[in-house]
């Protein structure tokens, strides 16, 4: 569904990306996993045109061309590092920004949503700015859902969460996974949980693609063990 | 889990936006004095729906200095200049036989395509440059359009047919002039109208989010640009009411928004320069307040309203520093 061939990304005189190559299937979890500066936001702002790049990206079997609106348009949600809520705005109005690609009633979607989110009906006119880290980044995965986009792009939903918590939102995204088909491209730093989450996952080093494979092989790859396991 | 996390932060408080306690109660004791007022004595209830008149109008044009400046963080100084010249394309269209009303709506459409223009072509290209270059850019349009306008329609007195008869309305011993009514009608209504729209809208809605957060906006699918020229065009338009609206009182000429622009920012900066509602209750205080020292204090002549409007707004500031409505600037050092 996503290809991604020798694809390249700057910032300024900057590269961050050298020729990164990515595919996802349809109805896959695929996870990105890599150090901190090897690229991996870098990676999804590729995807989705919020960077400078070359190569050539592929969605759905076309070329994906132009900024993030368009990115969007053609059914790619992108929660970004911060995730990108609308602190000003209520609850509501940011899962109404959600939808800002769709057109019709958000009713049906609202109660597929809950189903997922269900303490969200409770806070809808509260300031999305005045809830907690974890809720947020469920208002990010609720928001991101309402686009009812075909491929959901995550930037480490763990980060900054307690244990607990992100336990409780890779369950969520396992389940949007299962049972509404969703494929996903997430960027991780904590590599068991990525592991055991996705299908496949790829490592960056330096904006190059180190590794890749079924994330049953990396977990017994001797590099991965040391590095991002630990054992 | 769910009523885990709904504990946790239920003793969190709103992120403040609004005007605080003590300025809602000043300005619930100011419309009560104004109540008051208005029914002890006849002139203070003329002077007082004359003040909002002419308040109205500083509101509408404070309002739309606080949407691009909301959307584009530009304080555009060419505003007053760009409401004068789409009054004076709304005269041209009466005198080509248009009625009124009908001139009026079209020179709204052509003040919103003129917002769309400004903020494409002149506004965008130096958007991210740099503060200076964006306040010289607004200061050459403010002259551009001065040139151009003087150039096309002379510099002395038009009239265009007037909007409201010269009808005297009287309830009880007080007489209200037609003119003042409709001017705050009208005035009113836009504001309102425009609320609606920004409250209520998906394209309200995408606007703000575009202004609030243009990279989280684009990422839900925005097109951010589209959007800040929308906000452009709206505040063009509004710039527009206001201008109509001056003409029935001050007529026809290349300077005649330009006390009126200087009340605005009075008004934009009084209601905290990022808050609509501010803008507006600024702009009628402002309005209001100018009415009835003239009427009152004997000194307080019209060539020192000006100064007086200042140095009263300069006392405010000093008190709020981010003006009545504002929100506090918080950093992290």
């Amino acid at each position: 569904m996503l290809e991604l061939e020798e694809v390249d990304a700057r910032y300024g005189p900057i590269q961050a990306l050298h020729g990164v190559s990515l595919e996802v299937a349809e109805g896959e979890i695929v996870a990105v996993l890599g150090a901190n500066g090897a690229g991996k936001t870098t990676t999804l702002r590729a995807v989705s045109g919020t960077v400078r790049r070359s190569g050539t990206v592929r969605f759905g079997g076309k070329p994906l061309r132009g900024g993030p609106d368009g990115a969007a348009r053609r059914g790619i949600a992108h929660v970004p590092e911060g995730r990108g809520t609308f602190a000003e705005l209520t609850v509501w109005e940011n899962l109404r920004l959600g939808a800002y690609t769709r057109r019709g009633a958000m009713r049906d979607d609202f109660a597929r949503m809950q189903r997922y989110f269900p303490w969200i009906e409770e806070r809808r006119s509260q300031q999305a700015g005045t809830l907690s880290g974890g809720e947020q980044q469920m208002l990010a995965l609720a928001r991101a859902f309402m686009q009812r986009p075909r491929l959901l792009l995550l930037d480490e939903p763990s980060l900054g969460l307690a244990p607990l918590l992100v336990t409780e939102i890779f369950r969520i995204i396992r389940e949007l996974n299962e049972h509404e088909g969703l494929t996903v491209l997430v960027v991780e730093q904590n590599a068991h949980i990525a592991l055991q989450l996705a299908a496949s996952v790829y490592v960056l080093e330096v904006g190059r693609v180190a590794l890749s494979g079924p994330s049953a092989e990396l977990r017994q790859h001797e590099s991965i063990r040391r590095s991002y396991l630990g054992y | 889990m769910a009523t885990a996390i709904s504990r946790a932060t239920a003793t969190r408080t709103k992120i403040g936006t609004g005007a605080s306690l003590p300025v809602v109660l000043g300005i619930l004791a100011a419309c009560l004095f104004l109540a008051i007022g208005s029914l002890k004595s006849d002139i203070f209830a003329q002077q007082t729906v004359a003040g909002l008149a002419q308040g109205a109008i500083y509101a509408s044009l404070a309002l739309a200095l606080v949407l691009i400046y909301r959307a584009t963080e530009v304080i555009n100084f060419a505003q007053g200049e760009m409401a004068m010249a789409t009054t004076y394309i709304a005269y041209q269209l009466t005198l080509w036989g248009l009625s009124y009303w009908l001139s009026f709506f079209l020179s709204l459409v052509i003040g919103f395509a003129l917002g769309v223009v400004v903020y494409g072509v002149l506004i965008r290209p130096v958007q991210h440059r740099s503060v200076i270059a964006l306040v010289i850019v607004t200061v050459g349009l403010f002259i551009l359009i001065d040139g151009l306008v003087t150039w096309k329609w002379g510099a002395d007195l038009k009239f265009m047919p007037a909007p409201f008869g010269n009808h005297v309305y009287r309830a009880g011993g007080v007489s209200f002039a037609q003119q003042d009514i409709g001017v705050l009608l009208v005035s009113i209504l836009s504001v309102i109208l425009l609320w609606v729209l920004f409250r209520f809208t998906k394209l309200g809605l995408a606007m703000r989010a575009a202004a609030l957060r243009p990279a989280a906006a684009s990422l839900v699918g925005v097109r951010v640009d589209w959007m800040l020229a929308i906000g452009w065009g709206l505040a063009a338009t509004l710039g527009a009411v206001a201008g109509l609206m001056t003409e029935p009182s001050v007529f026809l000429t290349p300077t005649m928004m330009q006390p009126i622009l200087l009340y605005a920012f009075a008004a934009a900066v009084l209601g905290g320069l990022e808050s609509p509602a501010g803008s507006v209750v600024g702009g009628l205080a402002i309005g209001v307040f100018l009415n009835l020292i003239g009427q009152y204090v004997g000194w307080a002549t019209s060539e020192l309203r000006l100064p007086i409007a200042f140095f009263v707004l300069l006392v405010v500031l000093l008190l709020k520093p981010n003006g009545l409505f504002g929100r506090r600037q918080v950093r992290r050092v």
